[in-house]
């Protein structure tokens, strides 16, 4: 019935736009010297509402955005990203002013011939040699912090985790006093041993099998990433970090945590993005909310994609040891 | 010239043609038909991204069984976003766009009767009706179509365990994709061949339009790549029903361990991206002819630095094929080759950015023709700009970590590819309607549409970066599982709002086109005054294009207000005069 309704509204609106038309009488097909002028100040004026529109956003959407990286590495992605941004925009201004004003300076005028100008080497050699240059500028740089966010052999006494990816929750595996991880793999999944840990490995015993993930400030982690499904993405967004889960093959991130959850609730721009939250959950008559770092799914994996998280809970390195000493090792967890 | 007047039926005029001009039109009404559906279901899901758990009789219309009392579900949004996805990439961008265009310019602009093969013409066209046809119908399958997004990565796309779609659903979108690569095979063999071979007295290459050159290299890119896609296609059908593991491994779904042993989805990736980037510049590289001769005859002269713009299109090819890897930085590819692809991505910007200035200076000192044509060519330079730059950031292994699959990607690649290349396509038709129909289309609903447009796509896809660097990924059903992304619901209605405005602003299209088809305003030989050798055509359409000898060409395309000639404008097939020089 209401699809009826829907076509009914669409052939009405069909009318209704056949009568605009016969209102043109179909004459007006090719722009006339008025039409340059006036399509010419649009441009202009589109001009100054294209930059009113870049403005606009920064100034107001700037607040959601993400605060700081809560790791050292993330930290080189954040410069990174500053000096690739600074150039983008100078581009952006640059160009999009000349095509804008272009089109409003040189609109058709009856008569007028325009300049018969093919080719310049000089100006093309220009146009090819500078982005050349700044873009080798920005390669090196680039793959400068790619090759040190990913590089993680040089790592002194880092923890190792693994971060297990399901249909549609995470969990966790500490590698325990050996910081070695026992081998796994999805056959051997038994009733409590859900992430297919294989016990007949000596490794696996001290392994610490968590809901949670918690991590320690200031030490290097190497996160080990497992899925058992489908493909998933491991995204930490505060941290500036991510990696495919994939079935078969285990794959790798590290970094470093530098502020605990603490100190990023504490934080400026968190507490100002926080506000902001809360004046609108409060409107909708919601709970305020408590800022935590996220593990998310990036990686679309079924209906539930949309809310497959695990909280992450950044700590001193004491406090950590003392939460992950009081976690029970798999060899307990599947004993009982 | 008898045999270009035998009788013709019904049929073999409006459906089983030979003839490119009429194969150019049902390329061009089907691409439109898809792009309907495509458009309509990207409403569908802005709705839900806007306002979810909120009910509308639309959805409650349209969706049947896959939604509750007007509120969709979970797995027909993701179908929503993967089909979207596919018929806009696929079916409207490149069948619609290069199909459209290729078969009506190609033989028209190098002063060929038709194609090399018509007869492989037609059957390449009708391929692709059958892969629309059977695209459709995929629609309506009990379990919903496929959902693992338009990339269907498996093992997702595999099991039908995984999600509903996965079932039939993705069987008929495996054999829908066959047959429309089959389709654009045989279109692109074509292409290739009648450029080689069939170009007319004095049309060497370097005298060829810049339409003809990106119609040209991009049938090599399709050539190359398509097949690629085909057999990771053909796999996965193997790894669906036949038990085989070429992508699959070590899987334990819904309480059971699955056989697969040995297979990997890393080189499911490769094999589709391999395609898959190329694809993107299948896309572009026939909108960037187009408005590089658009805009040429509107700004009433010559392209700025033509053999650059042929060089640069050559590059971006060459260089589209080896960057593949920029999708995968975090797949869990060895880290090195993500620095190898870094490299040869942020190469390409270097190409476009000739490209780009080189459009800009053929507007400085002209004098612009403002037809719709003109308006949509200057603004896909604008989109082309915009979304081209966060390339940079997305190129960029270190960078991409951060923003990889969240909307921030999504902004960027509407921008660069989608909205740019459906901004040629639209410049294409107001300027080509003429040829194609003998009539012209309305000019002021073309300004109205213009700027409708122009406006409700920036709306949505600039505020949009700032969703993904809030770190919202892409694909979610809705959000309000996270409170952390409780402040980017504002900025989703307003892209919401933006995105019904732009929708319905392709209502006045397409109102003027399928009007005009009727109605519209007789054409004349040469509306635009352009030099280009299919305006030397009649206006009615006769079997063979020129009604005696084919013209022979004398000089380039772009004389346009050259010195020494009184009209601004110089037709290829006029001798050079006495002492003039070539350009």
């Amino acid at each position: 019935m209401t699809a009826l309704f829907y076509i009914l509204l669409a052939i009405v609106i069909g009318i209704a736009i056949w009568q605009i038309i016969s209102i043109f009488n179909l004459k007006g097909a090719i722009a006339t010297e008025k039409d340059n002028n006036t399509q010419g100040i649009l441009f202009a004026v589109f001009g100054v509402f294209f930059y009113g529109l870049m403005i606009f956003s920064f100034w107001k959407y700037s607040v959601i955005l993400l605060p700081e990286s809560a790791s050292f590495e993330g930290a080189r992605i954040d410069n990174l990203y500053m000096v690739t941004m600074v150039l983008i925009l100078f581009v952006q201004a640059i160009t999009q002013f000349l095509l804008f004003y272009f089109a409003f300076k040189y609109r058709g005028v009856k008569g007028r011939k325009a300049l018969f100008y093919a080719d310049s080497h000089k100006l093309e050699m220009i146009w090819t040699i500078v982005p050349a240059v700044v873009l080798a500028g920005l390669v090196l740089y680039g793959l400068s912090v790619w090759n040190d966010v990913m590089d993680a052999s040089d790592a002194e006494n880092p923890l190792i985790v693994e971060v297990y990816a399901k249909q549609f929750q995470w969990e966790a595996r500490y590698a325990g006093t050996d910081n070695e991880l026992g081998r796994a793999n999805v056959r051997n999944i038994r009733g409590i041993n859900t992430m297919g840990v294989d016990m007949t490995d000596k490794n696996s015993l001290d392994d610490i099998p968590t809901r949670e993930l918690r991590l320690p400030k200031g030490r290097q982690v190497i996160f080990k990433f497992r899925s058992q499904d489908v493909l998933h993405s491991a995204y930490m967004p505060h941290f500036r970090a991510q990696m495919n889960c994939v079935p078969g093959m285990v794959t790798q991130f590290s970094f470093t945590p530098n502020m605990t959850t603490e100190e990023m609730r504490a934080n400026e721009k968190t507490m100002a993005k926080v506000e902001g939250i809360n004046k609108i959950r409060a409107e909708k008559g919601e709970d305020p909310y408590e800022f935590d770092y996220l593990l998310l799914c990036n990686k679309i994996c079924g209906s539930s994609h949309y809310n497959m998280q695990m909280k992450i809970i950044v700590q001193e390195e004491a406090d950590f040891n003392n939460w992950l000493s009081t976690q029970k090792t798999i060899a307990e967890v599947v004993q009982e | 010239m008898s045999d270009h007047h035998h009788k013709e039926t019904f049929i073999t005029k409006y459906v089983f043609s030979t003839d490119h001009k009429m194969i150019s039109k049902q390329y061009l009404v089907t691409g439109i038909f898809m792009g309907i559906i495509g458009v309509f279901m990207s409403m569908l899901f802005r709705l839900q991204i806007a306002w979810p758990d909120t009910s509308f009789s639309i959805i409650e219309a349209f969706l049947g069984r896959h939604q509750d009392g007007g509120v969709m579900s979970p797995d027909i949004y993701l179908a929503l976003v993967t089909i979207h996805g596919t018929i806009m990439v696929f079916f409207v961008l490149t069948a619609g766009l290069s199909g459209t265009f290729s078969n009506l310019l190609i033989p028209l602009q190098i002063g060929a009767r038709d194609m090399a093969s018509g007869f492989l013409n037609m059957v390449s066209y009708w391929l692709f009706f059958l892969s629309s046809v059977v695209m459709v119908i995929s629609l309506f399958v009990e379990a919903g179509p496929a959902s693992a997004g338009w990339t269907i990565y498996p093992p997702l796309s595999a099991l039908p365990q995984a999600i509903p779609g996965s079932g039939m659903g993705m069987t008929l979108w495996l054999i829908s994709m066959a047959i429309f690569i089959a389709s654009s095979l045989m279109g692109a063999l074509n292409y290739i061949v009648t450029v080689l071979n069939l170009r007319t007295v004095g049309m060497t290459m370097t005298r060829l339009p810049l339409t003809i050159w990106a119609f040209f290299v991009t049938a090599i890119i399709g050539v190359v790549s398509f097949p690629v896609l085909l057999s990771a296609a053909l796999l996965l059908i193997f790894d669906r029903s036949f038990g085989t593991s070429f992508f699959l491994s070590d899987i334990f779904i819904q309480g059971e361990v699955l056989h697969y042993q040995g297979g990997s989805p890393v080189l499911f990736e490769h094999l589709f991206w391999f395609l898959g980037h190329p694809e993107v510049y299948i896309v572009i590289l026939p909108a960037m002819g187009i408005v590089s001769e658009i805009m040429a005859c509107n700004s009433r002269k010559p392209i700025f630095g033509y053999r650059a713009m042929i060089g640069s299109i050559i590059a971006i090819a060459f260089l589209s094929t080896i960057v593949w890897g920029h999708h995968m930085f975090v797949s869990g590819m060895n880290p090195f080759l993500g620095s190898v692809f870094t490299f040869t991505t942020l190469l390409i910007a270097i190409p476009s950015a000739v490209k780009a200035f080189n459009w800009i200076t053929t507007l400085w000192k002209g004098n612009l023709q403002m037809n719709p044509a003109m308006l949509f060519s200057i603004g896909f330079v604008s989109t082309f700009i915009s979304g081209g730059l966060t390339g940079l950031v997305l190129g960029d292994s270190a960078l991409d970590i951060n923003v990889h699959d969240t909307y921030f990607v999504v902004a960027h690649f509407h921008l660069v590819m989608g909205v740019s290349a459906i901004y040629g396509m639209f410049a294409g038709v107001y300027h080509w309607f003429p040829k194609m129909y003998g009539r012209m289309m309305n000019k002021v609903l073309g300004y109205w549409h213009f700027w409708i447009t122009v406006i409700a796509a920036y709306g949505v896809f600039f505020p949009m970066h700032f969703v993904g660097l809030a770190g919202l990924p892409r694909r979610y059903y809705a959000n309000t599982a996270f409170p952390l992304f409780d402040d980017v619901a504002d900025v989703n209605i307003v892209i919401t709002l933006f995105a019904i405005l732009g929708g319905a602003a392709q209502l006045i299209f397409l109102t003027n086109f399928f009007i005009s088809i009727y109605k519209g305003k007789k054409a004349e030989q040469n509306p635009w005054k352009a030099n280009t050798l299919e305006w030397t055509t009649p206006v009615e359409h006769i079997h063979g294009n020129w009604p005696g000898e084919i013209p022979a060409v004398h000089r380039w395309p772009y004389d346009y207000s050259k010195p020494g000639h009184e009209e601004d404008y110089v037709s290829q097939i006029t001798p050079l005069k006495e002492g003039e020089e070539e350009s």
